[in-house]
């Protein structure tokens, strides 16, 4: 046991000392931090204004599109074929022709000089056919205080009934992408110090060292040494990312918002109507923290952390004995890939299968894929903010512990054999035959 | 008294036989030359002694006891392929490697001290092992083999890697070693330094020992009662005073100064040699040829592929 917890200690320490492991931790939270900075500030940067000349043969529209900062309609009188013919003259982007016809045609065009997005073109025709659509229901001869009347603006809540009969309301979004996320962690986590084990197993196998460690310490001792050792640098490494990109994101985050306000006050000093959706979103969101306390509460914290640091560590504890047996296996690295394709397959499985397990949280493929062990870490961890019943969490838990267990034993036998074995190619076969050999 | 004994030791892998019941004894406080050509099964037996695989059969014993977990931290070994954690530290890895050993981080630290400054090489204890040298590095190596003082130390090809200086220095250590108590089993294929360090041996040969004993009684099995005579005088009195009981079997000549080699027949003695020549010429020197571990080692592992090459043709 002693022995053991030596392993661990040189395996952590040699780590953690490295230039590479100071430069990821540093660097990790600056790229986090600079691709939400990134966000932001694209997010603020005032889109490219589209000038759109309207053809209205109808003249049902005229003037009755709304400008806004993104877009600027203005109302030509002339034909389509003449401002078709001076488009690459004028200083509009689109031509926006409204046949006389629209109302039994149903059909508008555009030209354009540069395609216009995706949502450019919905808002134009979403605003156009909500247009014709009220024009209709006047025609017909509702009042307009009718038809203002009849809008209306549906707020969906969802609710689930417990067994019990309690009835619980989430706001899903919030605690949908933080399951998502931990999920994705999980993932990057799983490959990254999966990987050290492997390398650090092939390390000490060309080095051959291993000869000289075996003939102190168990094989068994020696593999497990090298797997803790290492969970115990990813977590250190993910703790220090978690601490950093907090306070990176802080000190970032007052700073934009120190500007935003400025930008604010310069907006209303210049008198400027046009509404900026977004910075009023964002500005409503920073001030008031009530309402993220309130999304924050509907999330069940204790079970979602303990969860997050269960499968983070049980599936990488899962994934890493059998990494140490891949590298136990080969002489290089160069030879690992016919042997990490099993192990790989089902993460990049489990990780592909998330977007669809979000959307339909509970499904059987869900059901199963956040049971089985070697899907459950990264899955799981995407069910439980829809709230996974504590029967499931219970059984997915504990194959999970029973898979590790599974996992080392295999991987120690394959280990065992395979770091005694140089020069040779390894095949399926013979790890097959690994697995019986006595002690 | 036996440090160390196997009995009847048999490792099979797969198809392949490694070992087919091999026994052999190491004495306490003596040095044991473990021989064979290669892939003859040393290093199966070896990795079975550091407890690294176990037999299929067979028994061991240290000390008298069962051979257990708990004896490893006697044993010291120096594998055959060395290596070290390139990127480590001299110091620290000779510390992690001592206490894998079983000693505390503060014995470590003053044996450590001991050894560094005995082998001159304290400056490197802060660099790294991709920093040295080949031979500095099997000198650290060495050191951390021998630094748990263990009972028995196992030596595979110890002097490979090393310069004759430092393989001399490395010898000298072996033997002090040996006077300090301790028992070595040394495997070799420089049959020279076998002469010179081993008691007792043991060649292994397919997978089987074929032959094993001390040195000295093994040479004395093998010598075939030749002797090397050094005279001055007439060559053909010479002859004629042998022939009765012995076969002339080389002779070189330089002026009237000749050498003989002369092989003894019929159970002679060198005493009946020397009356039969002394009336007839002035003997300078008469000594007696005993074949060395070289020989012996080459006709034993030939015969047996000449034995085992008629058993393939039936």
């Amino acid at each position: 046991m002693n022995k053991i917890l030596l392993i661990i200690q040189r395996e952590y320490l040699t780590r953690v000392k490295k230039k590479s492991f100071i430069v990821m931790t540093i660097l990790g939270p600056l790229l986090m931090v600079g691709l939400i900075v990134a966000q932001v500030w694209i997010s603020t940067m005032p889109e490219e204004k589209q000038n759109i000349v309207v053809v209205d043969e109808s003249q049902l529209f005229v003037n009755k599109m709304e400008n806004s900062e993104s877009q600027q309609f203005t109302y030509s009188k002339n034909s389509l074929s003449t401002e078709q013919q001076k488009f690459y003259q004028s200083e509009y982007n689109m031509i926006l022709y409204i046949p006389a016809n629209i109302i039994d045609s149903q059909t508008i065009q555009m030209f354009y000089k540069k395609q216009p997005g995706v949502g450019m073109q919905a808002y134009i025709s979403s605003s156009i056919s909500k247009k014709l659509e009220e024009m209709k229901l006047l025609a017909s001869g509702i009042q307009p205080d009718q038809l203002a009347a009849i809008k209306t603006k549906l707020n969906l809540t969802t609710t689930k009934i417990e067994k019990s009969g309690d009835l619980e309301t989430k706001d899903s979004e919030v605690s949908m992408a933080l399951g998502f996320i931990a999920g994705i962690l999980i993932y990057i986590f799983i490959f990254l110090y999966g990987a050290q084990v492997m390398r650090g197993v092939i390390e000490e196998k060309t080095n051959r060292i291993i000869e000289v460690i075996i003939s102190s310490v168990k094989p068994f001792q020696l593999m497990m040494g090298k797997i803790i050792g290492i969970a115990l640098v990813g977590l250190t490494q993910f703790l220090l990312w978690v601490i950093l990109t907090y306070a990176g994101s802080t000190v970032a985050g007052s700073y934009f918002a120190s500007q935003r306000t400025e930008a604010n006050l310069k907006e209303q000093t210049f008198k400027t109507n046009i509404p900026n959706q977004q910075l009023m979103n964002q500005a409503a969101v920073e001030n008031n923290p009530d309402m993220f306390s309130a999304v924050f509460d509907q999330i069940n914290f204790p079970v979602m952390i303990f969860s997050f640091l269960f499968y983070f560590l049980g599936g990488y504890l899962l994934y890493g004995a059998l990494f140490a047996a891949v590298g136990a296996a080969v002489d290089s690295e160069a030879d690992t890939q016919q042997f990490m394709l099993p192990i790989t397959i089902p993460l990049i499985f489990s990780f592909t299968m998330a977007q669809s397990v979000m959307s339909n949280p509970e499904s059987a493929v869900s059901f199963w894929l956040s049971i089985i062990p070697l899907t459950s870490p990264i899955i799981m961890m995407v069910r439980i903010p829809f709230g996974v019943p504590y029967t499931d969490l219970i059984l997915s838990m504990t194959l999970l512990v029973a898979g590790f267990l599974g996992a080392t034993y295999v991987s120690g036998k394959v280990y065992r054999t395979g770091i005694l074995m140089y020069g040779k190619k390894t095949t399926y076969k013979e790890l097959w035959k690994w697995l019986f050999y006595k002690s | 008294m036996n440090i160390f004994s196997a009995v009847d030791i048999v490792k099979k892998y797969d198809k392949h036989t490694a070992l087919d019941g091999v026994s052999i004894n190491v004495r306490k406080n003596s040095i044991f030359g473990l021989l064979g050509p290669n892939g003859a099964g040393k290093t199966s037996l070896i990795r079975i002694i550091n407890q690294i695989t176990g037999p299929d059969s067979g028994e061991l014993y240290f000390n008298g006891e069962r051979l257990q977990q708990k004896h490893i931290e006697q044993i010291g070994y120096l594998p055959e392929e060395r290596g070290l954690y390139k990127k480590m530290q001299v110091g620290e890895q000779a510390l992690y490697l001592a206490q894998l050993k079983g000693l505390s981080r503060h014995d470590a630290l003053k044996k450590l001290k001991y050894w560094f400054e005995k082998f001159e090489i304290t400056t490197w204890w802060n660099k790294k092992i991709e920093e040295l040298s080949k031979g500095m590095q099997q000198k650290v190596q060495f050191i951390v083999t021998v630094l748990h003082e263990p009972e028995l130390l196992i030596l595979d090809e110890p002097f490979s890697g090393f310069d004759p200086i430092n393989a001399n220095l490395i010898k000298n250590e072996i033997l002090e070693l040996k006077q300090k108590g301790i028992s070595i089993i040394f495997s070799t294929h420089n049959m020279a330094s076998v002469e010179e360090l081993c008691d007792d041996i043991a060649l292994i040969n397919r997978s089987k020992k074929i032959l094993d004993g001390s040195v000295h009684e093994i040479k004395k099995q093998y010598k075939s009662n030749t002797y090397k005579v050094e005279f001055t005088g007439n060559l053909i009195a010479f002859t004629n005073a042998i022939w009765t009981g012995c076969e002339l079997i080389e002779k070189h000549t330089e002026g009237d100064h000749h050498v003989a080699t002369v092989k003894l027949l019929y159970e002679a003695t060198p005493n009946q040699l020397l009356q039969a020549i002394i009336p007839h010429v002035n003997v300078n020197g008469l000594h007696e040829i005993i074949p060395g571990m070289n020989d012996i080692f080459i006709a034993k592992v030939s015969d047996e592929k000449i034995v085992s090459g008629s058993n393939y043709t039936e």
